[in-house]
């Protein structure tokens, strides 16, 4: 629908909001006319508090909400012309407390999606194989094994692999590693930014953790009470004058601080 | 008389009505799972529903079972046969706990997990079928057991209306005074419950979701 009026400057954009306005049906704005466009093959953070409407925007992304007002296109169309289902399948889709069901197996979860899209048997479990594989988990050891006999970073790895089964264009990320202790989370966030060059997927990652978001991210989207404060790379944000970014940066400096000052 | 003697002369009858009474709450208890559980996911997808629905369900509860099987008598394709009238009023009875446990089961899956079902491409027949139930199928067994056991002791009612079963003997023995008799009735009832409430609730525990 949209496809003639693509902006120039973002030509390759898979993932473009315009002017999008998310508000509850109470009239409660979660989003005041967000406008950025998603580059195919980066990663792009958003980075706010709670309630900063970062989740939101992820959910109009795979229209698990629809925009009030504006659009967000993927791939060059609106997400109101995809048929939902198609969309969701196109895009794989992360969230903190992991969403594994149960009563699944991990090789049963990893490979819902391709069993309902009637992949044949014998790739289907080479595709679960692999995956466990690409997170670093030991196939043989951990595809017989329900989510709950599996650790919080386990999980966490069986989740990724989950939303790379059919091989999305597109992965969304909300607080993937919020949940883990520290140790963990540095561990797995190393694996991801390996896993990240060599899968080369579009990526939108959902943080309110500001080295996170410096580490992973080719570009960092800041969000405050619903709207965007502008779009930075990591260099950029580092240095920017932007007070909500600034303040973000200053509480980084003064752990950097502490640790000198030792 | 002692109890020999007892069997010996009422055994045939005593596994003839036994034979009746498990008929009769099997059939009631297919008819209000084929009714509640969809009643059940309907009032959790509905919550404005669940008044009406569970309402209705808990004013048939409150009905004693004799006045019950009293209105439904004049009902026309209903009072004509006494294990069809029979088997609605036990219906009607067993299936608050159904619907009330489907819905609970249904609206206790993690809410996390539904969105990951959702945000993956599910499509909500799918996620009912492959998410929700499974997750919530502990539930409404739990449901189906409180049912069946209240069911197994209310059909006795059904002698009333001379659809057989275990209540015979009961009645039998009322009037005669004859306690034997209500126990040659009442016993095999007991002895029915507790067995489907322990079936059913290792069933529950076998299909319960590890947490």
């Amino acid at each position: 629908m949209n496809v003639e009026t693509k902006p120039a400057a973002d030509g390759d954009a898979i993932v473009e909001f315009r002017s999008v306005h998310y508000t509850l049906p109470r009239g409660q704005v979660l989003l005041r006319d967000v406008s950025f466009a998603v580059r195919r093959g980066e990663t792009l953070v958003l980075l706010g508090r709670s309630g900063a409407g970062k989740t939101t925007a992820l959910k109009l992304i795979n229209r698990l909400a629809d925009p009030t007002d504006g659009a967000v296109n993927v791939d060059g169309r609106s997400t109101l012309d995809w048929d939902p289902i198609a969309l969701r399948r196109h895009i794989g889709y992360v969230i903190q407390e992991t969403g594994l069901f149960p009563h699944y197996t991990v090789e049963q979860n990893i490979s819902l999606i391709p069993r309902l899209e009637h992949w044949p048997t014998p790739q289907v479990r080479e595709r679960a194989q692999e995956l466990l594989a690409l997170v670093g988990l030991d196939p043989a050891h951990f595809l017989k094994r329900y989510p709950h006999e599996l650790s919080g970073g386990q999980r966490q790895r069986v989740g990724v692999a989950r939303a790379l089964a059919a091989d999305p264009p597109i992965l969304l990320m909300d607080e993937p590693f919020g949940a883990l202790d520290p140790l963990t989370r540095a561990e797995i966030r190393g694996e991801f930014q390996a896993l990240q060059q060599r899968l080369q997927k579009t990526i939108v990652i959902v943080t309110h953790d500001t080295s996170e978001a410096l580490l992973l991210g080719t570009r960092i989207a800041l969000m405050e009470a619903g709207e965007l404060k502008g779009l930075y790379s990591p260099g950029d944000f580092l240095h920017s004058n932007e007070p909500v970014a600034s303040a973000y940066v200053a509480q980084l400096r003064a752990l950097e601080e502490f640790e000198r000052g030792k | 008389m002692n109890l020999t003697d007892f069997l010996q002369q009422h055994g045939n009858e005593i596994l003839q009505a036994t034979i009746e009474h498990v008929w009769l709450v099997a059939a009631t208890m297919l008819l209000s799972i084929a009714i509640g559980v969809p009643l059940g996911i309907l009032v959790a997808r509905r919550p404005w529903l669940s008044k009406p629905i569970l309402g209705s369900a808990n004013v048939a509860e409150t009905i004693p079972s004799l006045a019950l099987l009293g209105f439904l008598l004049p009902v026309p394709w209903l009072g004509d046969r006494a294990d069809r009238l029979t088997i609605t009023a036990l219906t009607l009875y067993a299936l608050l706990p159904i619907i009330r446990n489907t819905a609970a089961g249904i609206t206790g899956v993690d809410p996390a997990v539904r969105e990951a079902a959702r945000g993956m491409g599910m499509t909500p027949r799918q996620i009912l079928f492959q998410v929700e139930l499974p997750l919530s199928i502990s539930t409404v067994l739990a449901g189906v057991r409180v049912a069946t056991v209240l069911t197994i002791g209310v059909a006795t009612i059904a002698a009333a209306v001379g659809a057989g079963g275990l209540g015979e003997f009961i009645f039998r023995g009322l009037a005669m005074v004859n306690n034997q008799l209500i126990l040659a009735g009442a016993i095999p009832a007991a002895a029915l419950a507790l067995a489907a409430d322990f079936v059913l609730s290792v069933l529950e525990r076998r299909l319960r979701p590890a947490r």
